[in-house]
């Protein structure tokens, strides 16, 4: 004997794993930047906006994220986002679907793209980075297709879909309660499962270590949660987005789906050894990337009220790549995890809300995004290369 | 155990007239193997004999073109590396087959996670681990630290206390001391005879002579595909096998 008595997770503290440590800090950095330079910046108002611009395009950086972990990548998110969007306004506005009808159909839509991409992958063997170029390509033209001659749509301003993105906050109580209720169940889920651990006589972490971390998570729920609440409060998009990274997060983390995710990310070759239906898994990715593409799409033409040619065009598909993996995603595949959307977006999107009220074009966004992927990917690759295995 | 004993018990697994092909390669021609309960069959050969190859027919990974593979006396086709496993046939792989990114506990349960309810029991792997780790005399830095920041032995015994995981019968171990340095060969080795003691078939590959004599109990020599000789391990000499192994023929004698 003896396995070295360590309480989990220390060593990597130690070691060079910083998980969402780096992000945290550039953000809280272009925070101070900003404010420094437009006083409005912090403002409740803004900082409401900002969540709100945030949420769709974070949905389709989650689904981006998951790709990335099984190893591959998808360049036409942004594009599948403006299908999705384009069907919903086509469904909502032309055909007077039903609302939750023409979302259905939207992320349906995305679904199958997601399924046709895992069956070349995985039947074909096409690399995913050609495959997903050429479904760019082919999305878009289906896109301008489904708008029809105008190239663009408005939603009716009545429609659930267009309240629930723009106008609909949760209320206070509400708000305080969830924040309250994420504030209790961790600790919660940590004194069982140290209990279990205790009685399997593994090694506890410190109790004081599950205060500090309680506290922690308490001040990063509550202070939010109340300072958007002096102004309208948390959209009910952004409360969905949450949500479904807490999912997500969940899944990844807890589940066997989640580990032959990593796994295969990870050693597509070992994971085949291991007993894993690996061509599930790849395909299991796609379906879910594309589907959130698609609800992102859903979401952001809401928010718009309206869905045309440039919906989900332009840059989109690359930011929200650059998102996952400024929010500490690996390119490499294997790491990262749920939290990377919420916080790479945030990053991309307060680059993006800084400049605007300093009245500066798109230049800068440009540059300024490309400087800090450019680091987050320097991280990626210096932690790739990490402890070389010694002793051999 | 008697080695009359050992050779009187049925084989946990046999390999009969079993040939594999890459194209025009033939790695495997007409092999036959058996392996029992309570020995050690050290398979050796050159680099480029069949080793890897045969190892990837017992392991599922690969089927071969023609002949038979029986399991408890019944002819069985292992498709796949989860079947083979099912069968109580555990390998580690040349590479290990480890995820450099998982930890310990999650390489050493990978694909046979342990649940409660949908969700997995991350305390029972870890107490489960723990356990095996401390039975095979293994050290870790921290059951929670990806495998990347282990050293080569240490990967190497995380790979095979895996293979123990699942309670197999065979354990198959392809060229485990191939990238290690002097101490943790005879560690690896020793864990190696303890799994035999402890009732396990161990087919060990290499090409490293004095890890096969330090452990074997019976010797099968591949060459260019074929079988070429099989020896006793106490009986037989360092010159008889490696003469099996060329394909020179020592002075005076000739491999059976
Ligand atoms: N995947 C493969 N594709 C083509 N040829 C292969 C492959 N794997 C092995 N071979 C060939 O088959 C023969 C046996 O290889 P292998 O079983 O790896 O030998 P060993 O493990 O004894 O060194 C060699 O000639 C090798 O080049
Ligand atoms: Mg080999």
């Amino acid at each position: 004997m003896s396995v070295l008595r360590t309480p989990a997770g220390t060593v990597r503290w130690a070691g060079r794993d910083l998980g969402s440590w780096p992000v945290l800090v550039a953000l809280a950095m272009l925070w101070l930047v900003f404010q420094a330079a437009n006083p409005n910046f912090l403002s409740a108002d803004n900082l409401v906006n900002l969540a709100l611009q945030v949420a769709p395009l974070g949905v389709l950086t989650l689904g981006v994220v998951l790709v990335l972990l099984v190893g591959q990548i998808d360049l036409s998110t942004g594009a599948v986002s403006g299908l999705a969007a384009a069907v919903v306004a086509v469904g909502l506005s032309q055909q007077r679907w039903p609302g939750w009808l023409a979302v259905l159909v939207a992320i349906a839509v995305g679904a199958v793209v997601g399924a046709v991409y895992g069956w070349a992958f995985t039947r074909l063997g096409l690399p995913s980075f050609v495959l997903t170029l050429a479904g760019l390509l082919v999305t878009l033209g289906v896109q301008m297709r489904v708008l029809g001659t105008t190239g663009s749509l408005n939603l009716p301003f009545e429609s659930w879909l267009v309240r629930f993105s723009q106008q609909a906050f949760l209320p206070d109580w509400l708000g305080y309660l969830l924040a309250a209720a994420l504030t209790l169940t961790y600790p919660a889920i940590r004194l069982v499962e140290r209990r279990r651990r205790a009685a399997a006589e593994l090694p506890l972490e410190p109790g004081r270590d599950l205060a500090v971390r309680t506290a922690l998570l308490a001040v990063a729920t509550l202070l939010p949660t109340w300072y958007l609440q002096t102004n309208r409060g948390i959209g009910a998009s952004v409360a969905l987005f949450l949500l479904l990274v807490l999912v997500v997060d969940l899944l990844l983390r807890r589940t066997r789906w989640g580990r032959s995710v990593r796994a295969v990310g990870s050693n597509v070759g070992s994971a085949h050894r291991a007993g894993f239906a690996v061509r599930h898994v790849y395909v299991s990715a796609f379906v879910a990337c594309s589907s959130l593409a698609a609800l992102g799409g859903v979401m952001q033409a809401g928010r718009l009220a309206a869905a045309n040619q440039g919906s989900g065009g332009s840059d989109t598909n690359l930011t929200v790549i650059a998102a996952a993996v400024i929010g500490g995603t690996s390119l490499f595949g294997g790491r990262g995890s749920a939290w990377s959307a919420p916080l790479g977006m945030l990053v991309v999107g307060t680059i993006s809300s800084g400049l605007t009220l300093l009245n500066l074009d798109s230049a800068p966004r440009y540059i300024v995004t490309g400087l800090v992927l450019a680091l987050a990917v320097t991280l990626d690759a210096l932690g790739r290369r990490r402890a070389p295995a010694t002793g051999r | 155990m008697s080695d009359e004993a050992i050779l009187a018990e049925p084989a946990a697994i046999s390999l009969r007239g079993v040939s594999h092909s890459y194209g025009a390669v033939r790695a495997l021609v007409d092999v036959d193997l058996d392996v029992r309960g309570h020995e050690v069959v050290a398979v050796v050969g050159d680099n480029g004999a069949g080793k890897s190859t045969l190892v990837g027919v017992l392991s599922g990974v690969l089927v071969p073109d023609a002949g038979e593979v029986v399991v408890d006396g019944r002819e069985t086709q292992l498709t796949s590396p989860g079947l083979a496993r099912g069968l109580g046939i555990a390998t580690v792989f040349q590479d290990l087959a480890l995820c450099e990114d998982l930890d310990v506990v999650e390489n050493l349960f990978l694909g046979q996670e342990i649940r409660r309810g949908p969700m997995l029991d991350e305390v029972a792997m870890e107490r489960e681990a723990q356990r095996l780790l401390a039975q095979l005399a293994v050290r870790v830095p921290s059951l929670r630290a990806p495998v990347a920041e282990l050293s080569g032995g240490q990967r190497q015994a995380v790979a095979i206390a895996r293979a123990l995981l699942g309670e197999p019968r065979v354990l198959v171990l392809d060229e485990p001391t191939a990238s290690l340095g002097v101490t943790q060969t005879a560690e690896v080795l020793t864990l190696v005879e303890r799994v035999r003691d402890s009732g396990f078939g161990v087919v060990l590959v290499s090409h490293n002579l004095a890890d096969v004599q330090a452990v074997a109990d019976r010797v099968v020599v591949l060459r260019r595909g074929r079988l070429n000789g099989e020896f006793d391990a106490d009986v037989a000499s360092y010159e008889q096998i490696v003469a099996a192994i060329t394909g020179v023929a020592p002075p005076g004698e000739a491999a059976r």
